[in-house]
């Protein structure tokens, strides 16, 4: 469900970003720009520092070297596990985070939240009894809360089952579709293919591709329908 | 940070068994030590049988009789006398349990006393049996029967001092006897002196008994003098020894509010240990340290709310428990805002340290458990009294004892409490300052976090 040709203007830049811990290194000269209303996935095997990279656009961590440029405030981030409490309602989490994001009106945004996640009759419980999916949900939709220029997600369908991954796709398709840009992670290669605008591939800490995932078919050859096959070629011809 | 707080509070709310460990905890504790302050020790059960015959616990020493059976009133005040009537009853009962010893005074103590004071032979023994099951109990039973033998041991020999003393004045000064019923007038040595030296008077200047009566009066004024100086000295011994007692630290803190200042700082030290390091370590646990972080709230912020949280919740529950204690052991009520503050800053301490605690844990329950663990040799080493260890030993514990929040706090909260030295300033800088040092270490700690 590819969405239609983005503006481009950038919204989320990288220049030349490295990031190191101790002797390892992370990412190294990674550069890229996400622009309004695009979908961008970042997809790699484990350890290719997919995590580090969406740290570093949310200002989680500082770069070691290069330097990375977005909305500010304005950036929503929704972390691969729940960052949410589990003693406390759906409701009281929203009102919580709409509270420290200072949000004008926070009631009005936790409304707004709870229509688009479709909680409204799960409210009043406590987040620690939804489940895996229905957490998932309520992650997002604090990382909605400030109305953000760009979203950022880690590995955002990891929980989800197939059925609920339809739904948060379509709900994250729409936010671009109205101009936010959409950054995230995923080791599916099927929601690259589906959904993604653009690709960036990451593996070592390397950049090693950005393109469209058509783009990366062409590049390995082979059969044009299968993304996975060709992402894997990709990774094989690069040496990882 | 307010809506931390308010966050932090609903989820404490949420916790029902651990807020009323919080609470639950420190009042016990308290009533515990206001029970166990309030109320006298309780006297041992010990299993007794004398043998002497009734009547014949009298000895008899100069011109007085002694009854010793009266001195066996003098031990019941120590112990919960259970009269037996014989050595098997008196082991049986110790061997039962139904008493925790048993003390036996043999037939011939009487006599044994008297040739003791009368010649300087006997032994006058009691039998004294423990039972060795119970080490505490034992050592309970057996301070008490030997405190009180050694008083009626000291009582019974300044008795013999006092017929001892009474009948050598009446050699010196003479005095009236009672024998067979009858009075009898002793002349005494100062009269027979008089005597004497009158009759010496009377004899013709060469009388050849003047010589001899001259050293008859010299034996008598010799004897005089000697005895006249053994009256004090015998009389000294019953008390050799008086000691004068001068205490130089001021005001110093009856036992029982300097327990109860342990109680309450050992009390606050833990649920603000535990809460601390646990409500931080839950931020982790959650996975929401770090979107909190990412310029919703400041690091330190963080910190300090959760320093607030646990500081202020412990130090509430802790006036409490100081209030509720004090039904018992007396307080200064008229120092309550000194103990606030005292108990606050103290909280603010033991909150800062909390926080590196749990800075250093990646889950609540290691955070917890971390807190736990250094609860109690913080507070061990804190209480080791100057006198019990080395010296070089005691500058090692002097040091970490410094490093600590416990030992200011107990100074600060001792001081609030009954007034006493040491003052309440120096603590509260030094529980002020390791509010920071710890406060600063957490914030080290963190940033592992993300």
């Amino acid at each position: 469900m590819p969405t239609t040709a983005p503006t481009r203007q950038a919204t989320v830049a990288a220049r030349a970003v490295t990031k190191r811990f101790g002797d390892r290194t992370a990412l190294r000269d990674v550069s890229f720009e996400a622009y309004s209303g695009e979908l961008l996935a970042i997809i790699g095997p484990n350890g290719a520092g997919k995590t580090t990279l969406l740290s570093i656009l949310a200002g989680i961590q500082a770069p070691t070297g290069g330097e990375v440029s977005s909305p500010g405030r304005k950036v929503g981030w929704v972390p691969q596990q729940p960052a949410i409490y589990s003693k406390l309602s759906v409701a009281e989490n929203l009102r919580l985070f709409a509270r420290l994001e200072k949000l004008s009106d926070p009631d009005s945004a936790v409304e707004r939240m709870l229509d688009h996640t479709d909680l409204h009759e799960r409210a009043n419980e406590e987040v620690g009894r939804l489940s895996a999916g229905n957490q998932q949900r309520v992650n997002v939709a604090i990382g909605l809360l400030c109305e953000p220029t760009a979203l950022l997600l880690d590995e955002p369908s990891a929980s989800l089952d197939p059925r609920q991954r339809e739904r948060l796709w379509g709900f994250i398709g729409g936010l671009a579709g109205r101009g936010t840009t959409v950054v995230y992670s995923t080791h599916n290669v099927v929601e690259v293919e589906r959904y993604a605008d653009r690709v960036l591939v990451l593996a070592d800490g390397e950049l090693l591709f950005v393109g469209t995932p058509g783009e990366l078919g062409r590049a390995v050859g082979g059969d044009p329908r299968d993304f996975e096959a060709a992402f894997v070629r990709f990774l094989d011809l690069c040496g990882h | 940070m307010r809506w931390l707080l308010v966050k932090d509070l609903q989820i404490l709310r949420r916790s029902p068994l651990l807020v009323a460990l919080l609470i639950i905890y420190p009042i016990t504790l308290a009533l515990m030590i206001g029970f166990a302050l309030s109320s006298p020790p309780g006297k041992p059960k010990v299993a007794f049988l004398t043998q002497v015959p009734k009547g014949q616990g009298r000895i008899r020493f100069g011109s007085q009789d002694i009854n010793i059976s009266n001195y066996a009133k003098d031990l019941f005040a120590s112990i919960q006398p259970i009269i037996v009537h014989s050595q098997a009853q008196a082991v049986a009962a110790v061997t039962s349990g139904r008493a925790l010893a048993a003390l036996i005074v043999p037939a011939d103590i009487p006599q044994q006393i008297q040739s003791l004071v009368t010649t300087g032979v006997g032994s006058p023994m009691v039998q004294l049996i423990l039972n060795s099951k119970d080490p505490v109990e034992r050592q309970f039973a057996d301070q008490a029967i030997q405190t009180r033998l050694s008083d009626v041991e000291q009582a019974v020999s300044k008795q013999v001092l006092r017929v001892a003393v009474s009948d050598l004045q009446q050699v010196l000064s003479g005095g009236t006897i009672q024998f067979g019923g009858e009075n009898f007038r002793l002349l005494g040595l100062r009269d027979s002196r008089r005597l004497l030296q009158r009759a010496i008077t009377a004899l013709p200047a060469r009388s050849p008994l003047r010589p001899e009566l001259n050293r008859v009066v010299a034996f008598a004024t010799l004897a005089i003098e000697g005895l006249a100086f053994a009256s004090p000295v015998l009389g000294s011994i019953g008390t050799p020894l008086t000691v004068d007692q001068t205490e130089l630290a001021g005001r110093t803190t009856p036992a029982a509010t300097y327990a109860v200042t342990i109680a309450v700082i050992f009390s606050l030290m833990l649920v603000t240990l535990v809460l601390a390091a646990g409500m931080l370590a839950l931020e982790r646990e959650e996975h929401a340290f770090a979107r909190l972080v990412r310029g919703l709230v400041s690091p330190g912020a963080l910190l300090a709310e959760k320093v607030v949280l646990a500081g202020g919740c412990a130090a509430a529950a802790a006036i409490v428990m100081t209030v509720g204690v004090s039904t018992f052991v007396p307080l200064q009520w008229s120092r309550f805002p000194l103990w606030v503050l005292a108990l606050l800053l103290a909280g603010i301490a033991f909150g800062a340290l909390g926080v590196a605690i749990g800075g250093l844990a990646r889950e609540v329950r290691a955070a917890s458990l971390l807190a736990f663990m250094l609860s109690l040799p913080i507070a061990f080493i804190a209480l080791v009294p100057a006198v019990a260890v080395s010296g070089s030993l005691k500058s090692v514990l002097d040091a970490v004892a410094f490093a600590f929040p416990f030992k200011p706090a107990l100074d600060a909260a001792n001081n609030a409490f009954s007034g006493t030295a040491p003052a309440i300033g120096w603590p509260l800088v030094h529980l002020a300052g390791l509010a920071v040092a710890f406060g600063g270490l957490a914030r080290v700690a963190v940033r592992r976090f993300a």
